[in-house]
């Protein structure tokens, strides 16, 4: 009987533990939430979604508007995925269905140390090697700016895209491909009529999770877009996005004034954002591990 | 033939990709390793900075992210892995469960900048810890929760069945049989893998700008109350804030070389003992 109550407990125990996943994401929110109402009360959520002035230290009219973040933040996302989503996935299809196990062994490894390289170190060489090299091939005086911005987060997120898109591309059964070959289908055509398709849920769900890293990234952002609070024009401008706004603010704003609790909205906002794109990429996930 | 030439083309620009996808870390390594390595020497990573960051090593960043680290790896490590025990262990299909893992995935797309929020709400300002070493590591070590609980899961998937079945049928209970015969096959494989979100914590900035990490310090410091100095918030530093960035330009190389050096060797020792201990208990 003892025995018993203390195996129990000790199981409590573990749950317990496996609860405080559960407990931080309530509780993000939770801070979030409650940091951002003073904010939406003071400012107005029309003023805050819709207006793309942000002055918050302004001496003539204080703006909080963050339109332009928005924007700025879901173009160079876009902009990434231009370039990521055909790399990415290429290279996991050359993983999974091209290269011989050695060259594999080989190359899975070293996608994993891409993705380990700190997003500082990558926004330091937007600086003083991308910047350059784009002011110098578009001559503009300043390579800082949303292209920058889209090349650095293609980068950040192809650790993630290629071993998710390699999972799915390599989790199609043997018989679909087999089928095929047996028609007289040549391996390319395979690849591209039978195996691509038939991984294709995985794929856009690691597309999403790419996604979702490339909108909550921060450091690269920061330091390669030139930080330019305003509408972007072209993939030449200058921007300033969610996370980078937050991250230069935050430092020198006092707690507990509507300009505090205005950065923390702009956290819900990116908090909501990423939420849905990983809930649906989670969605998508499932529904197709359920018909393996 | 045309659908010959058709594969070629299509072959070939897959492996096009793949090696675009090498040249760019090649690039990335090359770039900081040939700029870096000539501001290293033992002064360089021992002494602390001067005359403005101007001159002068970088050990008080290299000392603040290590001891960041080490409170990151005491709450993250022992959560993630009594997590795991109970995901891989005892838990049964059902919602809780489904809510547990739900919540991991999440966890892990949430933006770092929002924890670094979340850490100055509930750490420097609700719990008054103010801005230190103890905010940064907690922030950082709920950040690295998903890592280290999936990690940690992954190393308990390879203990073989039959252990458990064993040891229970000779009638010892559940957690008799997880503390004699689970976890002491797993604990090197929990170990390497928490150490993996333990380096990617140690290269993070956005959390801890505003829950701990200082521009600059002229000591060391001395609790765990202190403010701290650290490798990758220094390289942000010397990168942007800094009064004349060009000069600075090659101690911001070497900050980012000794940066990535402790990252990747991390890294690396980790991937190899995690691929040796996986193909150790497959057969």
């Amino acid at each position: 009987m003892r025995r018993e109550i203390r195996e129990k407990a000790i199981e409590l125990f573990f749950l317990l533990n496996s609860l405080v996943v559960i407990i931080v994401l309530i509780g993000i929110f939770y801070i979030l939430l409650s940091n951002s109402i003073p904010a939406f009360r003071e400012i107005g959520l029309n003023e805050f979604f819709t207006s793309a002035r942000w002055n918050p230290t302004s001496f003539s009219k204080i703006e909080y508007g963050i339109l332009s973040k928005i924007v700025s933040t879901l173009m160079i996302t876009f902009g990434a995925m231009i370039f990521a989503v055909p790399l990415g996935v290429a290279t996991a299809a050359y993983l999974s269905e091209i290269a011989d196990p050695k060259v594999r062994q080989i190359l899975k490894p070293v996608i994993e140390i891409l993705a380990g390289i700190p997003s500082v170190v990558i926004g330091f060489l937007g600086i003083v090697l991308l910047g350059p090299y784009i002011a110098r091939t578009f001559n503009l005086s300043n390579g800082l700016n949303a292209l920058n911005g889209a090349i650095l987060l293609a980068i950040m997120s192809l650790p993630t895209i290629i071993s998710l898109s390699e999972d799915a591309i390599s989790a199609v059964p043997k018989s679909y491909k087999n089928a095929s070959l047996a028609l007289g289908a040549s391996r390319w055509q395979t690849l591209v009529k039978v195996t691509i398709p038939s991984a294709l849920s995985g794929i856009i769900a690691a597309i999403m999770l790419g996604m979702g890293r490339a909108i909550g990234e921060t450091m690269t952002v920061l330091m390669a877009t030139g930080n330019a609070p305003r509408m972007p024009s072209s993939i030449f401008s200058s921007l300033q996005t969610m996370t980078a706004t937050i991250a230069i603010e935050l430092g020198e704003v006092p707690h507990h004034t509507t300009h505090y609790y205005a950065l923390f909205a702009i956290g819900l906002v990116l908090f909501v954002m990423t939420f849905i794109v990983n809930l649906v990429s989670d969605i998508i996930l499932h529904k197709y591990q359920e018909v393996e | 033939m045309a659908k010959d030439l058709k594969e070629k083309i299509g072959f070939f620009t897959l492996r096009l990709s793949a090696l675009l996808v090498l040249l760019i870390l090649f690039i990335i390594l090359f770039d900081i390793i040939t700029k870096g390595i000539s501001v290293i020497s033992w002064e360089f990573l021992s002494t602390a900075p001067r005359r403005n960051m101007t001159e002068g090593g970088i050990f008080p960043a290299i000392y603040g992210t290590f001891l960041v680290t080490i409170i990151t790896a005491f709450v993250s490590v022992p959560l993630g892995a009594f997590g795991a025990i109970y995901l891989n262990e005892y838990a049964k299909k059902g919602w809780i469960t489904r809510l547990i893992r739900m919540a991991i995935r999440n966890l892990a797309g949430v933006p770092s900048i929002v924890f670094g929020l979340f850490g100055v709400g509930i750490f420097v300002v609700l719990f008054d810890f103010g801005p230190s070493i103890l905010s940064a590591g907690l922030t950082l070590a709920l950040m690295t929760l998903p890592i280290t609980i999936t990690s940690s899961e992954e190393a308990l998937k390879t203990v073989p069945r039959s252990y458990r079945d064993g040891s229970l049928a000779l009638g010892a209970t559940k957690w008799q049989t997880i503390k004699n015969n689970v976890l002491p096959v797993a604990l090197p494989g929990m170990l390497t893998g928490s150490i993996l979100g333990l380096a990617r914590a140690a290269g993070e900035t956005a959390p801890i700008l505003f829950t701990g990490a200082a521009f600059f310090l002229p000591y060391l410091p001395d609790s765990i109350f202190s403010q701290f100095m650290a490798l990758p918030y220094h390289l942000y530093i010397l990168a942007t804030q800094h009064h004349s960035i060009s000069t600075v330009r090659p101690i911001a190389y070497g900050t980012a070389l000794v940066l990535i050096t402790l990252v990747l060797i991390v890294n690396m020792a980790a991937i190899i003992v995690r691929n040796k201990l996986r193909n150790k208990y497959k057969r």
